[in-house]
This record gives C-alpha cells, sequence and structure tokens, in this order.
C-alpha cells in the first residue's frame, strides 16, 4: 500500500453546520452549509463527496467538461476509494473555491486527470473511512472489523450489512480520518475499466444542458457587433433602425461593440443587423495574409533570440556532407467548437450570477468581478456543460461581454449567443508560424546539425511559439533554435496541443527530409535518434509494427509517420493514404500511446481518434486568412472541418504501464499532421511546406 | 402577426412569433425545446435538425410559416426514456464526446435507419455528412448506426 503522506493533502476545517469539510489546501471560507438530513439533501462528506439517505453518492466534478471524459474519469478515481456502487452515482460542477484549484480552477493542459490523480484517491478514501467509521460506532466495534464494497460497510464477523445512506447522516459528523492508505496498481477494480460514461443517457434526448440551454426567468438575448478588424473601436452608431426590429428591447453600446437585446435570439440578430456602425479600424486595418508572410520570412532572415543551443550547430552545417534546407509554414486557426460561445449573466447591485460554459471557471469569476466591481466571492460561477473546447473556453471575452451587457441591463439577466460567423472572425486564434530549418547530415547519413528559426506570434510565454522544436527528442549534436516575436495585432491563444499543434507538424516533416537525404528509412531514422527516449521510441516501435511498416501496401496506398512527446505522454501514429489528381485520402491510422497509468482506456481510445479528426482537418482544410484586416472565413462553407466520409479507420494501441497518468486530451492532435503528409511525400514524391495542402500543388 | 399552428412531437402546438422566424428558435427560445442545437444559422453543419413529416430537416433555414400543419419531431420526442433504437445505439456504443451535435446527428441517423434497413458505411457517410462533430466522434457513429440498424429491425420484428 502506499502511505499517503498527510501535510501534502488532507486538512480538516471546522465542522460547519453540523458537517464536515475536507480541504487539500486550506479550509474554505463561505463554502455552503452542510444540508441538514432532514430535508434529504446529501450530506457533504468533504469536498469532493457527498451521500444522500436515498443511498445516492454525489461526486463534485471540479473539471469542466467538454467531450474529454471528466465527468467519467474523475468519478472512477473517486469511486475507486469510495468502494460506492456505480449505477448510485450523481455528478455534479462546484462554484469556484480554492480546494477545487481557484485561482485557476479549470480543464486546461491536458491536466484534468494529471493533477486530480492523487487528490480525488484520497477524498475518496477518506469519505469511505467515515463511513466505515460511522458503522463501526454504530456495531459498536473496532473498525478493522468492517468492510466497505458496494455501497455498504460489511461486518466481516456477523455479515451485517449497512449502508451507505443509512450511514450518512453519522459519517458527516466524523473528523476527517488520519493515516489513509490507497490502493496498490493491483488492487485497483475501477480504474483501468471503460464503465459506460455517466454523461451519455443526456447526451442522446437533449436534456444534458449547455451553456447555450440555459434559461433564466425574465432573461433577454443579446447579440453583439464588434468591429471586423482586431482591437478596432465604435466611432460612432445609430441604433434606432435595430429598435425598429420587432421583439427589440434594447441597444447598448460595450467596450468591445454594440449589442442589442431582444426578447428572442433570432430578434437580436435581425436587429444587429439593422445596426449602423462607423467603426475606427484601427491600426491594424491593412494587414492581410500574403503581407505577413513576406514580412516574417524577412524577419526569419535574420538571427533571433536563442532558445536552445548545443554545439556549434552552424560550422557543422557548413562542414556537412549533406545539406538540407526548408521553411515551412503553418496559418492561424480557429477553434470553432460546435456549440458558439455563449454566456447568461445577471448583474445585481449584491452580486452576479454567472452560468457559462467556461475552461476557466476561476477566469470567468474574476472577470466578472472586475466588470462589476463586485467582490469575487460575490460573482457566483455556475458551470455548464460545455459544447467543445479545444482552448478556446479558456479564455473570457465572451464573459466580459456578457456581464458588460448584464451590467446595462441589470438586473435583467442576459443571455448572449455568438454567431458562428462570430466564432470564426473573432476567435483567439491558434498563431500562424514560418520556420526556418537547415539540418546537415555526415557522409554516413548521421545528422550532425539542426537548426531552426521561428517566427510566430507567441502568448502566454515564448514556449509556447517554439514547443515541438526546442524539446525535440532527437540526439543530434549541434542544435540551434532561435525564436522571433512578429507584431500582429491578431489575437492568438491556447489551441488544442498548442505549439505542438504546428511544430510537430514543422520538426517530423523536415525531419522525413533529412531521412531522404540520408537514403534511410523514415522509422529506421527515427530509431536511431531515440535510443535516449524509450517511451517515444516504445510507441514508434509498436506504431511501426501494427502498421506493417516496411511491407507492401494496396496498388497506390503509401505510409508516413510522426512522433510527439507532450503533456507527459508519448503518441506515435502511421498514416496511410491515397492521393487522386491531387485529393488526399486517408485510409487509416495506426495510434500506440504511452500516457502513463490508464484510467479509463475506451475515454483515451475516444480521445485519440477526436485528437486526429482535429488535427487531420488542418491538413487538407483548415486555415484562417486575413484580408484588409478582416478574417476572410465566415462560416463551416469556407471553414469546414473534416467530415463523416473522409473518417479514416483509426487503430489505437495503448501501453501498459504504472507510470503517473500523463495527459491525454490533446495527445494525437500534433503527430497525425506530419504522419499525412509524410505519406503524402510518399505518394507524390512532393513535400508539402504549407498547409493547408491545396490539391493544385499536388498534381 | 398570425400564430402557426403544427404538430409538436405528437401534440398540437400554437406558436406566436413573427413567421420568418428560424423554426430552431422558435423551438428553443419560445418553446424552451432546448435539445435541438444552434451550430452555424445556414444548414452547413446539421446541429439543429429535426424531423418534419419524418424528413431530416435543418430547423436554423426553416421558416416557421412553413411548418404550419405539419408533423415536427424534435430530439425530446424521439422517446421519452431513450428506448428509440438509435439512442439505445448510442448509449451502447457511448458515442458522444462533448455531445452538442448529437441531438442532430441522432434525428439525421433516426431518419437513415428508419428508410433503410441495412445500411453500409458508404450509405452511413453519404446521410450523416451534413452533421457536423468537431470532437471527431465519426468512428463510433458509423458503429453506432450499424447497431441502430439492427435494433430497428428488431423492434419492427418483435412488433410483427
Amino acid at each position: 500500500m502506499n502511505p499517503v503522506n498527510r501535510r501534502s493533502f488532507l486538512k480538516t476545517g471546522a465542522a460547519v453546520g453540523g458537517g464536515l469539510l475536507v480541504g487539500f489546501e486550506l479550509p474554505v471560507k463561505g463554502q455552503a452549509q452542510t444540508p441538514a438530513s432532514s430535508n434529504g439533501a446529501p450530506l457533504k462528506l468533504n469536498a469532493f463527496v457527498k451521500v444522500g439517505t436515498d443511498d445516492t453518492v454525489t461526486l463534485e466534478i471540479h473539471k469542466s467538461e467538454m467531450g474529454q471524459g471528466t465527468v467519467t474519469s474523475l468519478s472512477q478515481l473517486l469511486a475507486e476509494e469510495l468502494e460506492c456502487d456505480w449505477k448510485k452515482i450523481r455528478t455534479e460542477f462546484p462554484g469556484v473555491e480554492p480546494v477545487y484549484g481557484a485561482p485557476m480552477m479549470g480543464a486546461y493542459g491536458s491536466l484534468s486527470i494529471r493533477t486530480s490523480w492523487q487528490p480525488l484517491r484520497q477524498a475518496g478514501a477518506a469519505a469511505r473511512e467515515m463511513l466505515v467509521q460511522a458503522a463501526a460506532q454504530q456495531w459498536k466495534v473496532d473498525k478493522s472489523q468492517c468492510r466497505a464494497e458496494n455501497n455498504t460497510v460489511v461486518n466481516t464477523a456477523t455479515g451485517a450489512k449497512l449502508t451507505y445512506g443509512s450511514l450518512a447522516e453519522a459519517a458527516a459528523k466524523l473528523p476527517a480520518p488520519t493515516g489513509l492508505t490507497l490502493k496498490t496498481a493491483a488492487q485497483y477494480k475501477v480504474i483501468g475499466t471503460s464503465p459506460k460514461r455517466l454523461d451519455t443517457p443526456a447526451k442522446v434526448n437533449g436534456s444534458i444542458g449547455f451553456g447555450l440551454d440555459v434559461k433564466r426567468p425574465g432573461m433577454l438575448y443579446a447579440s453583439l457587433e464588434r468591429c471586423p478588424v482586431f482591437e478596432g473601436k465604435v466611432a460612432s452608431f445609430d441604433g434606432s433602425k435595430a429598435m425598429a426590429v420587432p421583439g427589440v428591447k434594447k441597444v447598448v453600446q460595450i467596450s468591445n461593440g454594440v449589442a442589442v437585446i431582444a426578447d428572442n435570439t433570432w430578434s437580436a440578430m435581425e436587429g444587429r443587423k439593422a445596426l449602423v456602425i462607423k467603426w475606427d479600424e484601427g491600426k491594424w486595418a491593412n494587414v492581410s495574409t500574403p503581407g505577413l508572410r513576406q514580412e516574417w520570412a524577412g524577419l526569419a532572415a535574420k538571427p533571433g533570440m536563442s532558445m536552445r543551443k548545443a554545439g556549434d550547430a552552424a560550422a557543422a552545417f557548413a562542414g556537412a556532407a549533406k545539406k538540407v534546407e526548408a521553411v515551412y509554414e503553418a496559418p492561424y486557426l480557429s477553434h470553432a467548437p460546435m456549440e458558439p460561445l455563449n454566456a447568461t449573466v445577471q448583474v445585481r447591485p449584491d452580486g452576479c450570477d454567472i452560468w457559462v460554459a467556461s475552461q476557466i471557471q476561476s477566469l470567468a469569476q474574476q472577470t466578472a468581478a472586475m466588470v462589476t466591481g463586485l467582490p469575487a466571492n460575490k460573482c457566483l460561477v455556475h458551470t455548464q456543460y460545455l459544447g467543445g473546447g479545444f482552448g478556446r473556453r479558456g479564455g473570457a471575452d465572451y464573459v466580459t461581454e456578457a456581464v458588460e451587457i448584464a451590467k446595462a441591463m441589470s438586473p435583467t439577466p442576459v443571455k448572449l449567443t455568438w454567431s458562428r460567423e462570430d466564432d470564426l472572425q473573432h476567435d483567439t486564434y491558434r498563431p500562424a508560424s514560418y520556420v526556418k530549418f537547415s539540418g546537415g547530415l555526415d557522409a554516413q547519413g548521421s545528422p550532425v546539425s539542426f537548426s531552426a528559426r521561428v517566427v510566430c506570434p507567441p502568448f502566454g510565454g515564448n514556449g509556447t511559439a517554439v514547443e515541438g522544436i526546442q524539446d525535440m527528442k532527437y540526439a543530434i549534436p549541434n542544435v540551434a533554435v532561435e525564436f522571433t516575436a512578429p507584431d500582429t495585432g491578431t489575437p492568438v491563444s491556447y489551441w488544442r496541443s498548442v505549439g505542438y499543434s504546428q511544430n510537430t507538424y514543422f520538426m517530423e516533416a523536415f525531419l522525413d527530409e533529412m531521412a531522404a537525404a540520408a537514403g534511410a528509412d523514415p522509422v529506421e531514422f527515427r530509431r536511431k535518434l531515440l535510443a535516449g527516449t524509450p517511451r517515444l521510441l516504445n510507441v514508434l516501435n509498436i506504431a511501426a509494427e501494427k502498421s506493417d511498416w516496411g511491407k507492401p501496401l494496396p496498388a497506390g496506398r503509401f505510409r508516413g509517420v510522426g512522433v510527439v512527446n507532450n503533456i507527459g505522454s508519448f503518441n506515435a501514429q502511421v498514416a496511410e493514404v491515397s492521393v487522386t489528381q491531387g485529393k488526399v485520402k486517408v485510409h487509416r491510422v495506426v495510434c500506440a500511446v504511452d500516457c502513463g497509468q490508464v484510467i479509463n482506456p475506451a475515454i483515451i481510445e475516444a480521445q485519440i481518434q477526436s485528437g486526429i479528426v482535429y488535427g487531420m482537418s488542418t491538413v487538407t482544410k483548415l486555415g484562417i486568412t486575413l484580408d484588409k484586416g478582416r478574417v476572410v472565413q465566415k462560416n463551416f462553407n469556407n471553414y469546414d472541418p473534416i467530415r463523416i466520409d473522409e473518417m479514416p479507420v483509426v487503430e489505437v494501441y495503448i501501453v501498459p504501464s504504472r507510470e503517473n497518468p500523463g495527459g491525454i486530451g490533446e495527445a494525437s492532435t500534433p503527430s497525425i499532421v506530419p504522419a499525412v503528409v509524410n505519406a503524402v511525400y510518399a505518394a507524390t514524391k512532393k513535400r508539402v511546406r504549407m498547409l493547408p495542402i491545396k490539391a493544385a500543388d499536388l498534381v | 402577426m398570425a400564430a402557426v399552428k403544427f404538430t409538436l412531437n405528437g401534440k398540437s402546438q400554437t406558436v406566436d412569433v413573427p413567421p420568418q422566424m428560424p423554426l430552431l428558435w422558435a423551438l428553443r427560445d419560445t418553446l424552451g425545446m432546448t435539445g435541438t442545437k444552434f451550430g452555424c444559422g445556414m444548414a452547413l453543419c446539421g446541429a439543429c435538425t429535426v424531423h418534419i413529416n419524418g424528413q431530416p430537416t435543418r430547423s436554423c433555414t426553416t421558416q416557421v410559416s412553413t411548418v404550419a400543419g405539419k408533423s415536427v419531431t424534435t430530439i425530446e420526442g424521439l422517446s421519452s426514456d431513450n428506448s428509440h433504437p438509435v439512442q439505445k445505439a448510442w448509449i451502447e456504443a457511448d458515442v458522444p464526446q462533448c455531445g452538442y451535435c448529437q441531438s442532430g446527428q441522432i434525428m439525421t441517423a433516426a431518419a437513415l435507419v428508419a428508410k433503410t434497413t441495412n445500411p453500409s458505411d458508404s450509405d452511413i457517410d453519404e446521410a450523416m455528412r451534413g452533421n457536423l462533430c468537431r470532437c471527431g466522434t465519426y468512428q463510433a457513429i458509423r458503429q453506432a448506426v450499424h447497431l441502430a440498424a439492427r435494433y430497428q429491425a428488431q423492434a419492427k420484428g418483435g412488433a410483427r
């Protein structure tokens, strides 16, 4: 058994209202009172577990559910130690509290399992021990004579049983236990299995409750016209025609544009079309994609900031027997989650409620506090299910807008709904990037130098612009990675797998160019350079074996490979493609993944498929371009992701492991891109150095 | 504005909204039926799919006045207890991830299996390609539609 370091985990707060509070950092102020049992509400055993007298178990899911499976997988972590009946589990999303990770409470960076792995098992164990203790007291026996199983405590001497429901009241009055031990991997019953997802039944009948489905008494609906050029401002506007549209109640200017508020969404959108606005477009009104490419090419010609340096790459390249040079480019990308952004907000003099599907609830709360001037603890975030996130809902721009509108309409609750056009044209985009590579090989074909000069707008630190290149795992003696940040008004932010999304494509496609120059097989070339990263080498070997790498394919089919080590996990993919008159079809993808200890294999497989589709869409289909400061793409007609008839067969192989869990939500998005473009090279002998692929370039 | 009268999920329904309002918003905002989703507003993504007289139709571009006298079925009307063959298959295959597009996926699939007894993968791709899923549940959807067709056949067999 693994001893638990109690200091690192359990701190017991004073009992509140007869209940018990277990926190992992500090006792939490302002927690809701533990409900009295008389009203039938579940009793709180700690911050994550409530047990009802009706024997239901309510688990607090403190990470947003955006399809990545947290409602189910976090429940598995709790249930493993709690010994509860899976069928009796209910889940709910708690408010923002330090115990749930505030001031950065949320689901981002593929961290939900990684940061919950220890504390949730401990919370489950703590609650179980309280139930066991309560049973022992009732039977007047030592608790060593009691065992928890399947929502009951069993008296091992007599065979008597008490349900969790009947023990809830007594357990809630007990102090938090000490000296907890957690199960070893060999004892897992729930972890490593694939129970049905808890949220599926409500997702097949329309009842689940996304942000957009929120309805409050007296609520009005808003649509916001923003400047088509980033950072532009309202110079003047005339809302009189909008006010004449049936259903429109009010027109208000906020910091980011002019909002039309109506008694239904459609009227708000129709009213918005009737707005007359004069914009001050600001300094980005002449930005266009061809201009940016030219500007960034100029920046890449000059040295940048050194991000990684080993040996003397320039000298080694100068003396190399074979030299490879290439420029790679990737476009801005929009997240385009299926649920358009929205938030419902009510601002009152004494507080504010925010009903929102957010990836970072803390940020939604802080935003509301800033806009309203209310204390943060008076701004209550009610987390809804997310209709996709992919990083987009980690921002709070849409919350700022909704709170500003609701403040103007106080105390009426208002729901702000973005259109798809708003979503594509006012995203915080995956940055475009321009990278100049050079690589040198000796006479035997071994790499002697690798250089990359990255030009890419960074965010949240320069690392986001270079990750995937800077931290590449190939054993090359002389390495130089440089970075230059271009000045651009286009807002950029986290997009599923962040810098790896473009840099793994660049890195793995350029490495394929080096392998070709060496006359080496792409898998064999990588194997030799990955001896120092055994987990990455292992997934490469599995993907190669399962895809029959090196063996003949049907006529017209070709393979390509890509690997990545991100979010604490290791991923290798082999794509099988055909190219007909420049049109790329991906037939099969074999993916091997090592994400440490597996919690739910079915969710891992689903996330791998998901990440592959998300990445594949960028290879042949998606790109955001700018013309006169405006985003060209408007809806799914010209930003058209992969559809079902383009879906390849995806095979997933998960490496059994007892290492601590790695992330999974962003694991497979990066490596599908080079796997496909390298297969396209095998098919056409044409290198894809800019995305998305244009059919004409392959003919 | 004149009230529009139609059949919604088997029951007579009257809605008093501007006649040009898309059925989607009448359902969601006026009638409180939020299972039908807004995704694009241009019939490009399929999230808003409902059945009108049994035909899968994009409610975001269907003016409410055009459904007068017709029968509209939404995800809420497919069954009251997740017992429709497509819902059962979706649960069995654990299809949804975020789930936002799934009302539309399910409505399109329900129309497919109602008229095609044993759909092939290419039948499924053809019928479902208008429904976008950004979570990439397509492989699970293919599997679930095959399963749903089997459940549908069993249900018909049981009824005979």
